[in-house]
């Protein structure tokens, strides 16, 4: 079988897989699933600047709380609907990932990992700053009545887990259009190799800017969703500890893999949600798997896979 | 009261946390400076460093001075002796390389922080400060056409406070003394400068690295210490002074510490001074702004000579 034609089964495989699983799992594990695919599409919006083009941003949270609160206030303060105020969130998510770009792409290496981080800090002072508006720490709830899409009630489990699992698959399937396409193979030959891709007479820049914005987007559509769908936005997913979460999404699953989002973003979920059974201590599970990561499995879930199985994985 | 006294006040109490800071930050950029390592987990070495103290000073009871004086000494050795640790066993492993020591050091953090959370617990605990003296602070009033001293009310500040900035002032001297004027400052120097050269000569950078790193982590636990008296020890308290430390390291310029002191100055002054007449968020919003748009001007910081 050829490489593309293994690749297409298996997304296509896991696509199916998931709406099959819809009508099968038990409600709790139902809304996880919905939970999980939501922060698997901000994970796979990551990757794409962390795995692919090897940029590592420790700010993600400020677009996943640019598309939240884009959306959140235009229901709260301007009455949106929530299909208005989902393409809001997307745009806001999209201006911000522009502006953040063209500034911190000036910078490189350890420079632009703090660089994200202070900015990612100061959109999230900014949102604890503007009480009046975003109910600082407190957030606010978006109620059910203001969440009913065309008639269609987003608070239901059923309709919830489908919306996720639209924003989910087509998360996925752009990621992989776009690794296959040639604009996403410069990225990777930027990852591997700056000055030959400059080289070979590349713009660099705006390849990396482009990547900026295709990846602050993506988190921005996440964050949109996980408010519209979980009713609520709050400071808390602008904080860094949630610039950090996609991080450990994807190193765990693989980063630099088109499927390693999804299957970091499933196993740590799972991993907190199965342990926290036994003990609280969520902070030291998520640790302990970083440090362990970093000493022995640097590729990832997913990575290990393709290092020693399935070489064509994408 | 108008505006005068008002502005000494904050510029004290500014000064207080401009000298914490500064040992704190001269903790990160000597880690920096030499090893080129970003430690995310050096606000909770901070962090354990109050933590110490308050059990060394609940543990020892009697005067308050002993438990501190103690504590001084324990809580920094402590922290170095488990820093150079993490160092050998986890830093050391990933070669220094800037993505995964970054990733590990965010281990670390979730590490340290939960258990700590789960020995210490949830309360924020006060340490007693050895001596806390009130002192109340003269204004200069204009009256019957000369300047004449007066004691505006309620303008006073601690004996324990300016011995913070004392205290702060002789480790920093003595920091810059180890490192321009001792073998191992030399050494230190040697590795920063080069270190495939330091190799050759025979200088065992990995130890050299340890040792670096533990000193980093002292100097924070040692901060840390000196501010409990003030603030009270906290599993969460390792946030802001992480971030405020890079925020002076990166202004004074990655690695260079005359730098992160003059910085750390800046830094702590104008945030005491906003925090008074404006908002505290407005304060380090402000300042987290300022470092992003420094760096992204001015990569190599105001006072370094190297681009990152």
């Amino acid at each position: 079988m050829s490489g593309a034609r293994k690749i297409i089964l298996l997304h296509g495989g896991l696509l199916v897989l998931l709406f099959v699983l819809q009508f099968v799992l038990p409600a709790y594990h139902h809304g996880n699933l919905a939970r999980i695919m939501v922060l698997a599409s901000y994970a796979i919006g990551y990757n794409i600047l962390f795995g692919y083009t090897g940029l590592l941003s420790l700010g993600h949270a400020l677009f996943f709380a640019a598309g939240m609160y884009g959306m959140g206030l235009s229901i709260e303060h301007l009455g949106a609907s929530p299909a208005t105020a989902m393409v809001a969130g997307i745009v806001v998510g999209a201006l911000v990932s522009v502006v953040l770009g063209l500034l911190a792409l000036r910078t490189v290496g350890v420079a632009f990992m703090i660089v994200t981080l202070m900015f990612a800090q100061a959109g999230y002072l900014t949102a604890l700053y503007f009480v009046d508006w975003t109910r600082g720490d407190e957030g606010f709830v978006i109620q059910q009545a203001q969440r009913i899409l065309w008639g269609i009630d987003l608070s239901d489990a059923t309709n919830r887990y489908f919306a996720a699992y639209g924003l989910f698959a087509a998360c996925l399937l752009i990621s992989l259009w776009l690794v296959r396409h040639p604009f996403g193979k410069t990225l990777i030959a930027i990852r591997e190799n700056e000055e030959r891709v400059r080289m070979l007479g590349y713009d660099i820049w705006a390849h990396k800017l482009a990547a900026v914005v295709i990846s602050g987007t993506i988190s921005a559509a996440a964050g949109a969703a996980y408010g519209l769908l979980f009713g609520y936005v709050g400071a808390s997913f602008a904080a860094v500890p949630h610039s950090i979460l996609p991080l450990l999404y994807v190193l765990l699953g693989g980063a630099g893999t088109v499927l390693g989002p999804f299957i970091g973003t499933l196993f740590m979920f799972y991993l907190i949600d199965l342990s926290s059974g036994i003990t609280t201590a969520h902070m030291l599970i998520a640790g302990v798997a970083l440090v362990l990561l970093t000493l022995f499995a640097p590729q990832g879930l997913v990575g290990e896979l393709r290092r020693r199985v399935w070489k064509w994985l994408p | 009261m108008d505006l005068g006294p008002y502005l000494l006040l904050a510029s004290l109490e500014g000064a207080v946390m401009a000298s914490v800071l500064a040992l704190t930050a001269v903790g990160l950029s000597l880690v920096f400076g030499v090893m080129r390592v970003v430690n995310i987990a050096h606000g909770e070495f901070y962090m354990l460093g109050a933590v110490i103290a308050w059990y060394v000073a609940h543990w020892m009871g009697g005067h308050p001075a002993l438990g501190f004086a103690v504590a001084l000494v324990v809580a920094p050795l402590l922290v170095g002796l488990l820093a150079a640790a993490a160092d050998m066993t986890i830093l050391k492993r990933v070669e220094y390389d800037p993505e995964r020591t970054i990733v590990a050091t965010i281990g670390l953090l979730y590490i340290i922080q939960q258990l700590t959370l789960m020995g210490y617990g949830p309360e924020a605990r006060p340490v007693e400060p050895p001596f806390n003296a009130r002192l109340a602070i003269p204004w200069l009033e204009f009256k019957d056409g000369a300047l004449a001293m007066y004691w505006p009310w309620g303008l006073s500040t601690t004996s324990y406070k300016l011995a913070v900035i004392g205290a702060a002032a002789v480790v920093l001297v003595g920091v810059w003394l180890m490192m321009t004027r001792t073998r191992i400052g030399l050494v230190m120097r040697a590795t920063q400068a080069d270190r495939e050269m330091a190799l050759a000569f025979g200088i065992p950078v990995e130890r050299v690295y340890a040792i670096v790193f533990g000193i980093g982590a002292g100097l924070a636990a040692l901060a840390a210490v000196l501010i409990v008296p003030i603030q009270q020890a906290h599993y969460l308290m390792g946030a802001e002074p992480l971030l405020l430390a890079f925020i002076v390291v990166i202004i004074g310029g990655l690695g260079s510490l005359p730098g992160t002191v003059v910085a750390a100055i800046f830094i702590g002054l104008s945030d005491g001074i906003i925090s008074v007449f404006f908002s505290p968020t407005l304060a380090k919003i402000l300042a987290t702004l300022l470092v992003g748009l420094v760096l992204v001007f001015r990569p190599q910081g105001l006072f370094g000579t190297r681009s990152t």
